[in-house]
């Protein structure tokens, strides 16, 4: 393996000095599950790895005093799929924390490392998306937040500065009578990469009518995109299975699927019509509203 | 960079029970570290990419795939390879039942296959076959097709309920 410098700051003062000054020769080194193979086969060469894990602002994982949560860019993904609030409160975030790797990979891989990454196929993006969160990000010109929806440019690359660095995530208090679901298609049973994936939030109304619905597709664009023609095509009405299935359809428009080894595009686009379909259904059953 | 202008890294570990001290260039891997630096030969390496299981060891608590984890990320922690699993000359109830129960034929992923497997016993000693499948879908062995594995960690389970 190349080799490369390696620090270990203590605080964030000292992670925004290093990576203030190392800018783009410095990658951040959170669980390293990516950017260790990433090193080995060339295909990023930092000449400087942080280690976000000793950053105490990096480890959070608490509440934000107004319902919803702060989830440190360096907390392992196991805390985040074994945590009872966040399985009851935002259940598409434990289900995609629970499907990166295995449980030798949950144990080190993070929301900073996926989302970082910025690959297509992250599973805890779509989740983190839908579910409105937003990142904290510091850089020698101070700290801003900006939704994680808006911070991907292409695959592999964030709109953030190289001298910036990530922070914490967070995730607001969800809707009364909202809930939120992840799915994803791999060609085995475990142990793979998204050809397709999809997170879907949803808030009922009194009358049963959807309120609000967010859609956001993993692995059919060069970033993750929102599917808004289908989230336009659910919001005021009463759901059923015709429009589920019209919700899978309209989501395709935002698809521009590439053909690799997982898939080919045509079918990348038929799977965003049924992951789509079945992502609103589930997440609708969950709230009492059974349409299949 | 050569490696020649790279500043070795001091890292301080205990592995199992024992402390080491040593220098290391910042991209020693950890499974590496074990085996070359330490001499702990039990912990094998196969992908080199975390999907194979073989390199599993417990860090800090926790079952991590030492491939593709830093001998620098691990400074400070507790780790227990295979090495140190059993009590002395008393065999881990999870050693004994891959020897009985047949839970191995080459043996080259045992290692990691009773790592994780006690890992998963410690939190739960009678996992349903579904619960094992989906704690060790990262284990990887081309020799048994599982079944002798799932067997042998829910025997274990039974002499780890009744108490060894």
């Amino acid at each position: 393996m190349r080799n490369f410098d390696y620090v270990a700051p203590t605080s964030l003062t000292e992670a925004v000095q290093a990576f203030g000054q190392a800018g783009d020769k410095a990658r951040a080194l959170a669980g390293g599950t990516d950017i260790i193979d990433q090193i080995r086969i060339g295909r990023r060469t930092p000449e400087l790895l942080i280690d976000t894990k000793r950053v105490p602002e990096m480890m959070v994982f608490e509440g934000d005093g107004a319902g919803g949560l702060r989830i440190g860019a360096a907390l392992p993904l196991y805390r985040v799929r074994d945590d009872a609030n966040v399985q009851a409160t935002y259940p598409a975030l434990a289900t995609a924390s629970g499907l990166v790797g295995a449980v030798q990979i949950q144990n080190r891989a993070t929301l900073g490392g996926n989302v970082g990454n910025a690959a297509p196929s992250g599973d805890t993006i779509p989740p983190l998306v839908v579910l409105g969160s937003t990142v904290v990000i510091a850089g020698p010109r101070g700290t801003r937040e900006e939704p994680v929806e808006n911070i991907f440019a292409g695959p592999g690359q964030m709109t953030i500065a190289p001298d910036e660095c990530l922070v914490e995530f967070r995730v607001p208090a969800p809707k009364a009578n909202s809930s939120s679901y992840y799915v994803r298609f791999i060609p085995r049973a475990e142990m793979d990469i998204a050809v397709v994936g999809v997170g879907v939030s949803l808030t009922l109304n009194g009358g049963g009518q959807i309120e609000d619905v967010n859609i956001s597709l993993a692995s059919v664009a060069p970033t993750p995109v929102r599917a808004t023609d289908a989230e336009n095509v659910l919001r005021g009405e009463t759901l059923t299975a015709a429009l589920a299935r019209e919700a899978g359809e309209q989501a395709e428009h935002h698809a521009s699927p590439i053909s690799d080894v997982r898939g080919s595009a045509d079918y990348r686009r038929e799977l965003t019509k049924v992951l789509t379909r079945r992502a609103v259904a589930a997440c609708a059953a969950q709230l009492g509203v059974n349409v299949t | 960079m050569t490696t020649d202008t790279v500043a070795r890294v001091p890292v301080t570990v205990t592995v199992n029970g024992a402390e080491y001290t040593a220098e290391v260039p910042p991209r020693r891997t950890l499974v590496d570290f074990i085996r070359y630096d330490l001499g702990l030969t039990g912990t094998k390496e196969a992908c080199s990419v975390g999907v194979c299981g073989i390199c599993t060891v417990e860090m800090d608590g926790v079952i991590v795939s030492s491939c593709i984890l830093l001998a620098v990320q691990a400074n400070g922690s507790e780790i227990t390879t295979i090495e140190g699993v059993a009590d002395g000359d008393k065999l881990h109830p999870l050693q004994e039942a891959f020897m009985n129960y047949g839970g191995f034929q080459c043996g080259i992923c045992t290692p990691g296959q009773i790592m994780a497997s006690r890992a998963l016993l410690e939190q739960n000693p009678d996992p349903t076959e579904d619960e094992i499948k989906n704690w060790m879908m990262g284990n990887l062995c081309r020799c048994t097709g599982y079944y002798k594995i799932i067997e042998s960690i829910q025997k274990a389970g039974e002499v780890i309920r009744l108490g060894n």
